[in-house]
């Protein structure tokens, strides 16, 4: 990959700098098992252990507990409860005071944390939890979403609108018209390590803990507002982590919280691991929606009018749900324009557990509406979706205006999708699909390409910042600290791919440690793609200033121009003379030049008016496409993916070989959430898909067969981003609804295409079956 | 009287253990992480499904050693005498050089968040020294028990396609001698007995050993290969004790083949079984790789599968239908009866206390006969079936003489479809025989919904199975085919 890159950074000199395939950092230590992880620190002799204990009722008052036999139990140390918090028994990340640490007085999901129990043991801690007499007295209750509508259940934050154009005039006048409507399934994240804490009392007020989070400052705050002191008494840190994907932004204040009361309370070391049927049941997942879309096209399949409702199970509070929410508006566009439109959420209150963030954060959960917008129309017109999609892609300089009023400058989708078409040879392909199910038979494909565009900041724009911390010390080496979180997806390599390259020394010059808050504060959670973005600006930011001190202390000291001090690989060029990196520290070092710097960033140019639907929540935008071929066995439902192309846009990458593992790793994550990953409620209310024996993910044989994944590497980020590339965490999330439009068509075939299968999601065999059975397929 | 000794004693990488304080419950991650604080091994679902705490477990067999892949979470330790387990922390050379399986996922970008990975590396591990060659599809086979959420898993099955290094010269190989000396030296052909408090561990020393230490515990738990058990362990947090432990017996172990058919000790592993099914039923070939993952099938026996019960089993109606029968002993006293009468009830078999499945006889179709076995899950591998189903025709000219039709998923226990067997008997083997028999499913079953599938959904498939088991006899192609590049 990237060959040309390659060689051209070869020739600059330096190993491991901007736009190379470097290794990921800890990757060594991944394969030895030496990769420490929060369960993997050593534990200080009295360490204590932590357990939840979980309510099994979906909504009941709590009339009693008795700890009796939990305190006599073996090893028990103490049990906390809501009465035990010194602060406030509160977590909300979105100060509505909803999120209880402990449930007080009633429970409202099945799994909810009521108290926990502290034993010398994890099993013991475990054991002993299962012993409280909980007597409750149930309360009506609702699990699904439709029935929540249905049930004027409430919303759980305010809703979101907007709006462009006269809707009703345009739908009127539309000379052809639809509705349907789409159930999207929510998702368990599903991170091989699940959610851990380990807190360490210390002097006076203060407690570290080192937890498993994505947002460090937020799980500092939480635990100082539970402790009930200021948030300089509280330390969090996180190395890395086993796989986060939005699971571990808010959901780790449970167990932060809980493990730095107990530590505080016993003065002792505490550690929390819930098992993971607990970890599944006790904390939040993807949203699932129910969307509702009418559309007015024309004979050639353009868009008029779009008018869509957008109804989210949110859980017993709001967590993340408002943006998560706002974010499925957002893309229901997704790279086709809507010159009228209305689009509403309705974040609807349920008693199941709070949904939170999960890699593209509610776009999803819009754009797939768009994507099924464009199937619906072109099965209604008897078209190739493609031609569909291509007639309603955004324009350059006309036909540009999202239903946000920020305007679409930076479109490539057309670029890309051409290119896809040519690479994955659509249409020859599409064609032999089209002949195969002519057949008949048992067996049928389907063939499908869909579009991805997505919007790249947080759309609460005070999050779009960051800082860093660059230390040289006085031998040349480098150290990096910054916001940001490792949690698999290379961000640790990245960021200091960008400062070996300012500094022009080789990558492994620069050690890069565990994000805490002690260094850098008040950061963002590493989530909404932003990670490179906003930390990768930062750190540059931090090591421009060391290196703006080192010009001007060597044209100083050796009078020349600050244009002739030039950094060049592991060395430095002061007019005639060049010195080694190193020796040049030393000496800037005894000339007393600080070498240590703050780096700070915030993304330009971004607003966003909530209350009138308007602005600039997106500072650009990254594009993808990807075309899927499936085969589908009529008789059962099942089905396996043939092959899957894919071209996807990160600007010009820093790190080709990690953004293709984003891209791949995303592809076939979306593709579980579109077919196998199944969450089920049971009459109780209870999750019944709660560990990887009933909950299924992907596994290597379910990867596409033939999968060739290409990065647009033309692509050049328009905004000046850190070295012009774009994100790339969550975009490929969505490339594989391609799977489930091919899916769509491979059932489509059984009633010769004139039907859109309305297929929902996730596509599960019994799914597939269904609709094929309802289009009437085979008899009976 | 049979040698009683008090501990188990076991290889752990380089190391001897002798441990006398085991319990019944105790397993093997545990013992890693939290006794010798090798924590490379990680746990990701503590139920055998993740394949994060994959270790390999050596056992002697014949005059060589056998490395299988394991889930160290579900993997028990009175299940561990006289083997030598080998974690990740074992593969890295003298100067911490990565090992070639390392070095490929390394220069593939095999790890993103690498929590999983240390599995991955034993699994591929596991292969390469079987398989240093491995083509995609055995790689995938090989990797059915090991979740990665992060890369997508092309990159994994890139790394694990070009492995370089020599089996033979590999460190396991080269400690071979040495290991199995070891090994030997611990044998000294006595059962195991722990007790710590009323917990008790017995680890038989033979066949007949285990029939007298059942018959003076009629009660005891027996494990075989844990991979349910283990999870009434680490899920339900239920006592075993006291548990006997016998996967390692090879009296049970044997497989014989006459031309009558196959008579397969109840300790034999699924992974095991594996060849001589290939070879002598392979219309079960495929179905069987899609029994758990690769972990399971090495842990996991067939006598066990069918031992417990469950009425989602994989293995009872493909044996039902070939008209497999179990043999139980309790003592010195065998019985023998059809294997679909064994299971009586949801949670009740033809087992009495004391007594235990020692072999399960599988006869060989009848020539001409028409067989197939299917499988459907919500995901296609490592999953628990929503319906199973084992199918066995014999035809006289093209009228159909004899019918087994066995289902797993569809009632409280594997079942045969009565109703469905009777309007094919005597009736020609054609579409509308089949319609026929396909409609009788509905009085045979009356399945229930859950998680994995709805009655309604169950009942369908059970019904289209039948028919793809038709058409397939007719030559139509009804099989979903994976072709990777």
């Amino acid at each position: 990959m990237n060959k040309q890159m390659d060689n051209v950074a070869a020739d600059a000199g330096i190993r491991g700098g901007v736009h190379l395939s470097q290794r990921h950092d800890s990757a060594h230590k991944h394969v030895t098992g030496l990769a420490e992880y929060t369960d993997d620190i050593p534990e200080p002799a009295g360490t204590l252990h932590a357990y939840l204990g979980l309510s099994d009722r979906a909504h009941a008052e709590i009339v009693s507990i008795d700890f009796d036999a939990v305190r006599a139990a073996p090893g028990v140390v103490g049990v906390l409860t809501a009465a035990d918090v010194p602060g406030s028994n509160d977590i909300s990340p979105v100060g509505k005071h909803d999120d209880p640490l402990f449930a007080e007085g009633k429970v409202e999901f099945h799994g909810q944390q009521m108290f926990a129990v502290i034993a010398e043991t994890r099993d013991q801690a475990r054991r002993a939890a299962k012993l409280a007499k909980v007597e409750y007295r149930d309360l009506p209750f609702v699990t699904d979403v439709a029935e929540a509508v249905s049930a004027d259940y409430p919303y759980v934050t305010d809703p979101l609108k907007l709006e462009r154009g006269e809707v009703e005039p345009a739908m009127a006048a539309a000379p052809r018209r639809l509705k349907g409507a789409m159930r999207v399934g929510g998702q368990d994240h599903f991170y091989l390590e699940g959610h851990i804490a380990f807190a360490f009392p210390g002097e006076d007020d203060e407690v570290t803990v080192y937890s498993s989070t994505q947002h460090p400052s937020e799980v500092q705050h939480m635990v100082a507002h539970v402790l009930g002191v200021p948030s300089n008494a509280v330390t969090i840190i996180v190395r890395r982590m086993g796989g986060g994907f939005g699971g571990k932004e808010t959901q780790p204040n449970i167990f932060a919280s809980i493990t730095a009361l107990a530590a505080k309370k016993y003065h002792r070391a505490v550690k929390l691991r819930p098992d993971r049927d607990d970890d599944m049941v006790a904390t939040g997942k993807r949203h699932d929606f129910l969307n509702e879309y009418e559309v007015g096209f024309d004979e050639d399949g353009r868009v008029l009018a779009v008018d869509g409702v957008f109804a989210a199970r949110c859980g017993f509070s709001a967590d993340l749900s408002g943006a998560v929410t706002d974010r499925a508006l957002f893309h229901a566009d997704n790279s086709y324009y809507y010159p009228a439109v209305r689009l509403v959420s309705r974040p609807m209150k349920t008693n199941t557990v709070s949904n939170t963030a999960f890699r593209g954060f509610g776009g999803p959960q819009g754009l797939i509406i768009a994507e099924r917008i464009m199937e619906e129309i072109a099965y209604a017109l008897g078209k190739d979706p493609l031609e569909v999609r291509r007639v309603n892609f955004y324009g350059d300089g006309e036909r540009n205006v999202t239903p946000y009023h920020q305007t679409v400058t930076d479109c490539i989708i057309e670029r890309v999708v051409d290119e896809l078409v040519e690479s994955a040879d659509y249409q020859a392909r599409r064609q032999a699909v089209l002949d195969w199910n002519a057949k008949g038979g048992v067996i049928r494909k389907g063939i499908a390409i869909s579009t991805v565009k997505f919007g790249i900041s947080f759309t609460a724009t005070w999050y779009n910042q960051a800082g860093a911390l660059v230390h040289v010390y006085s031998d040349g080496s480098v150290h990096l600290n910054h916001g940001g979180t490792e949690m698999g997806q290379g961000l640790f390599t990245k960021v200091a791919q960008v400062v070996a390259d300012v500094f022009q020394i080789d990558l492994d010059r620069v050690k890069i440690t565990a994000t805490t808050t002690a260094k850098v504060p008040n950061t963002s959670a590493t989530a909404a793609s932003s990670g490179s973005d906003l930390n990768g600006m930062a750190a540059e930011n931090a090591a421009q200033q060391i290196k703006d001190r080192l010009i001007d202390f060597a044209a100083e000291k050796y009078s020349v121009d600050r244009e002739q001090v030039v950094f060049q690989p592991n060395a430095v060029l002061i007019g005639n003379r060049r010195v080694s990196f190193d020796d040049f520290i030393k000496e800037a070092y005894i000339a007393r030049v600080h070498l240590s710097a703050a780096g700070f960033y915030k993304t330009p140019d971004i607003h966003w008016d909530r209350a009138a639907g308007k602005g600039r929540p997106f500072y650009y935008f990254a594009y993808g496409a990807a075309c899927s071929e499936v085969s589908v066995d009529t008789l059962t439902g099942e089905y396996v993916v043939d092959r899957a192309d894919v071209l996807h846009d990160v600007g010009r990458s820093l790190n080709p070989a990690v953004d293709k593992g984003q891209v791949e790793g995303a592809f076939v994550q979306g593709m579980g959430w579109l077919t196998t990953e199944e969450l089920w409620w049971d009459d109780k209310g209870r999750l019944r898909t709660h560990a990887p024996s009933t909950y299924k993910i992907p596994l290597a044989g379910d990867r596409p067969a033939i999968f060739n994944v290409k990065l647009a590497e033309w692509s050049v980020n328009k905004e000046p981003t850190i070295r012009r590339s774009k994100a790339v965490g969550e975009p490929p999330f969505m490339l594989p609804i391609s799977v489930l439009e091919a899916l769509s068509m491979a059932v489509a075939s059984v009633a010769d295409y004139r039907e859109c299968p309305r297929l929902d999601a996730p596509a599960t065999p019994e799914r597939v079956l269904k609709a094929i059975d309802r289009l009437g397929g085979r008899e009976a | 009287m049979t040698a009683v000794r008090n501990e188990i004693r076991f290889l752990l990488n380089d190391r001897e253990e002798r441990l006398s304080a085991i319990r019944s419950s105790d397993n093997l991650l545990d013992h890693l992480r939290l006794s010798r604080r090798l924590r490379g091994t990680k746990e990701g679902c503590a139920e055998g499904d993740c394949g994060a705490c994959t270790v390999l477990v050596g056992r002697r067999v014949g005059e060589g050693l056998v490395y299988e892949p394991v889930n160290a979470c579900i993997r028990l330790m009175g299940s561990l005498d006289l083997t030598h387990v080998v974690t990740v922390e074992h593969l890295a050379g003298a100067n911490g050089e990565l090992h070639p399986v390392q070095q490929a996922l390394v220069d593939h970008h095999g790890s993103q968040c690498g929590f999983c990975t240390p599995g991955f590396v034993m699994s591929l591990y596991g292969l390469w020294m079987r398989n240093s060659r491995p083509s995609v599809a055995e790689i995938e086979e090989a990797l059915q028990g090991n979740l990665c959420r992060c890369t997508g898993y092309q990159p994994i099955i890139e790394a694990a396609r070009s492995i370089e290094g020599s089996p033979a010269e590999d460190k396991l190989a080269a400690e071979r001698a040495d290991v199995l000396a070891r090994l030997a030296a611990m044998d000294d052909g006595a059962r195991v007995e722990i007790r710590t408090g009323e917990d008790e561990v017995i680890v038989p020393a033979s066949v007949d050993d285990l029939a007298e230490v059942l018959a003076s515990r009629p009660k005891a738990t027996v494990v075989a290969g844990s991979t349910d058990v283990g999870l009434w362990i680490t899920k339900l947090m239920r006592n075993i004790s006291p548990a006997v432990f016998i996967a390692h017996l090879s009296g049970l172990k044997g497989v014989e083949v006459t031309p009558e058919g196959v008579t397969i000790g109840a300790g034999v592993s699924y992974d095991e079984f594996q060849s001589v099914l290939d070879a002598e039923f392979p219309h079960l070939s495929e179905y069987w790789r899609r029994i758990g993952g690769w972990q399971v099938r090495a842990m996991g026996t067939v006598g066990g599968n069918v031992a417990n019960g469950s009425p989602i089993g994989d293995t009872p109606p493909a044996l039902i239908a070939l008209g497999a029968t179990v043999t139980l002993r309790k003592g010195a006293e065998r019985r023998t009866l059809p294997l679909e009468a064994y299971f009586i009830a949801y949670g009740k078999q033809d087992r009495e206390p004391g007594e235990f499945v020692e072999a399960l006889h599988v006869p060989k179709p009848a020539a001409g006969s028409l067989d197939a076995a299917y499988k459907v899950s919500k995901r296609r591998e490592e999953d628990i079936s929503a319906v199973a189903c084992g199918f066995h025709v014999e035809l006289d000219g093209n009228r159909v003489k004899v019918a087994r039709l066995a289902y797993g998923g569809m009632a409280a226990t594997p079942k045969r479809a009565a109703a469905a067997e009777a309007a094919l008997i005597g009736r020609p083997w054609a579409l509308d025989t089949v319609a026929a028999a396909e409609a009788a499913i509905v009085q045979d079953f009356q399945p229930l919904s859950d998680w994995r599938a709805s009655a309604g959904y169950r009942a369908r498939v059970a019904a289209n199975l039948l028919r793809r088991f038709y058409l397939e006899t007719a030559g139509e192609t009804v099989r979903l085919v994976r072709e990777t590049a």
